[in-house]
């Protein structure tokens, strides 16, 4: 097995980078991949409660590249989906207790036991994201529809080139799709043109989220949750099936649907 | 006033959207951002105008300035390069 190391990063804090890995990586397990998820988030864990399996940690991060303990010691198997793992952060050590060479290391001997190794990058340019991206094969970008968030994106998107990380994919998470109709939020074909990247998928704005992080079962598990709709067809992409970008329109009519798919299917 | 910005929106007349406001302040930000953070762009920029400026003009390269400055709602190129000496002029 020679897994894909993929690193989830985004220069802003708070845009959902940790509920976008939970999410993929649950959707990529439901779709049979073996998965593990890295939560890179020294000090700031997260992951864990987000994939609702907080009590489970014995070992982080930090003791595996200490040699504190094995690595297969500190993973923790998911409670839902067979082949889905998650190695969480060190809560009391701060970004340094790691080297981007460890990450290095750590991330090559995962890829020999799995088919995706899911990296959450902490907020920020420094330390931390270095460590994020050591690994790392490809990147997504999440940016949601403002100005700050599109700004330190298109910043990211430099320093990921900059390491070599030359063709990062966006993901334009919490879209509002009724600001977008009055004007008063950036479209999808606005924020790609700015950043001229690859679209690899847009996650609405949805209550849901809020709801599955509140139990610690991430959306995509949900049936009729559109954020884990929406994330379900971005793992099904990054599979390389060709899922079209959806209409995120709920309130347009029959006629301005049709238009529309006829427009994305060209 | 205020009824006619209403008016103005529902019939979508030059109604200045919000998210064209903030699609405009981005587009400027990010010249500024991405020249400030490779200063290598503004360095081969103002080596290539060198080389092209010397061919007509005697100029002091050593205070040459280029720099991007922020107009209203523009961005511009703006470079001061003294002048020492004219070429004289081969034919015409
Ligand atoms: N599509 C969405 N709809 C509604 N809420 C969302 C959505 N995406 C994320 N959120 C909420 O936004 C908050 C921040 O999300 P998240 O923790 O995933 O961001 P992050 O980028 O990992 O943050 P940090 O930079 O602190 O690590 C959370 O409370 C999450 O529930
Ligand atoms: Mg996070």
């Amino acid at each position: 097995m020679k897994g894909k190391v993929i690193v989830i990063t985004s220069g802003k804090g708070g845009v959902g980078k940790t509920t976008t890995t939970a999410n993929l990586g649950t959707a990529l397990a439901m779709m049979n991949q073996k998965v593990v998820l890295i939560d890179t988030d020294i000090g700031l864990r997260n992951l864990d409660v987000v994939m609702g399996l907080e009590n489970r940690i014995v070992f982080d991060i930090v003791d595996v590249v200490n040699g504190n303990c094995k690595l297969k010691q500190a993973l923790i198997k998911d409670k839902r989906f067979e082949g889905l793992y998650l190695l969480p952060a060190a809560q009391t050590k701060d970004k340094s207790a790691v080297s981007p060479h460890q990450m290095k290391n750590l991330t090559n001997e995962l890829r020999n036991s799995f088919d995706f190794i899911l990296v959450d990058c902490p907020a920020g340019i420094e330390q931390g994201f270095k460590n994020a991206i050591a690994g790392a094969d490809d990147a997504i970008v999440v940016a949601t529809p403002e100005v700050s968030s599109v700004r330190d994106a298109d910043r990211i998107i430099g320093l990921l080139e900059a390491a070599g990380l030359n063709n990062p994919r966006l993901i334009i998470n919490r879209l509002r799709s009724k600001m977008v109709k009055r004007g008063d939020m950036m479209d999808i074909g606005d924020i790609i043109e700015i950043l001229s990247i690859e679209l690899l998928g847009v996650v609405p704005e949805d209550e849901t989220i809020v709801i599955s992080t509140n139990k610690g079962e991430p959306a995509v598990i949900e049936n009729n949750s559109r954020a884990g709709a929406a994330y379900r067809r971005i793992a099904r992409r990054i599979m390389g099936e060709n899922v079209p970008i959806e209409s995120l329109d709920d309130t347009g009519n029959l006629v301005d649907r049709f238009r529309k798919m006829l427009k994305l299917a060209r | 006033m205020v009824l006619l910005d209403i008016l103005n929106k529902i019939f979508n007349r030059d109604a200045v959207s919000s998210k064209d406001i903030a699609r405009e302040r981005l587009r400027l930000v990010l010249v500024h951002d991405r020249a400030s953070v490779s200063p290598e762009f503004l360095n081969a920029l103002k080596e290539d105008l060198i080389k092209v400026i010397r061919e007509y003009l005697d100029i002091d390269e050593d205070a040459l300035m280029v720099n991007l400055e922020n107009e209203e709602n523009s961005v511009a190129l703006v470079a001061n390069i003294p002048v020492k000496g004219f070429k004289r002029a081969v034919g015409v």
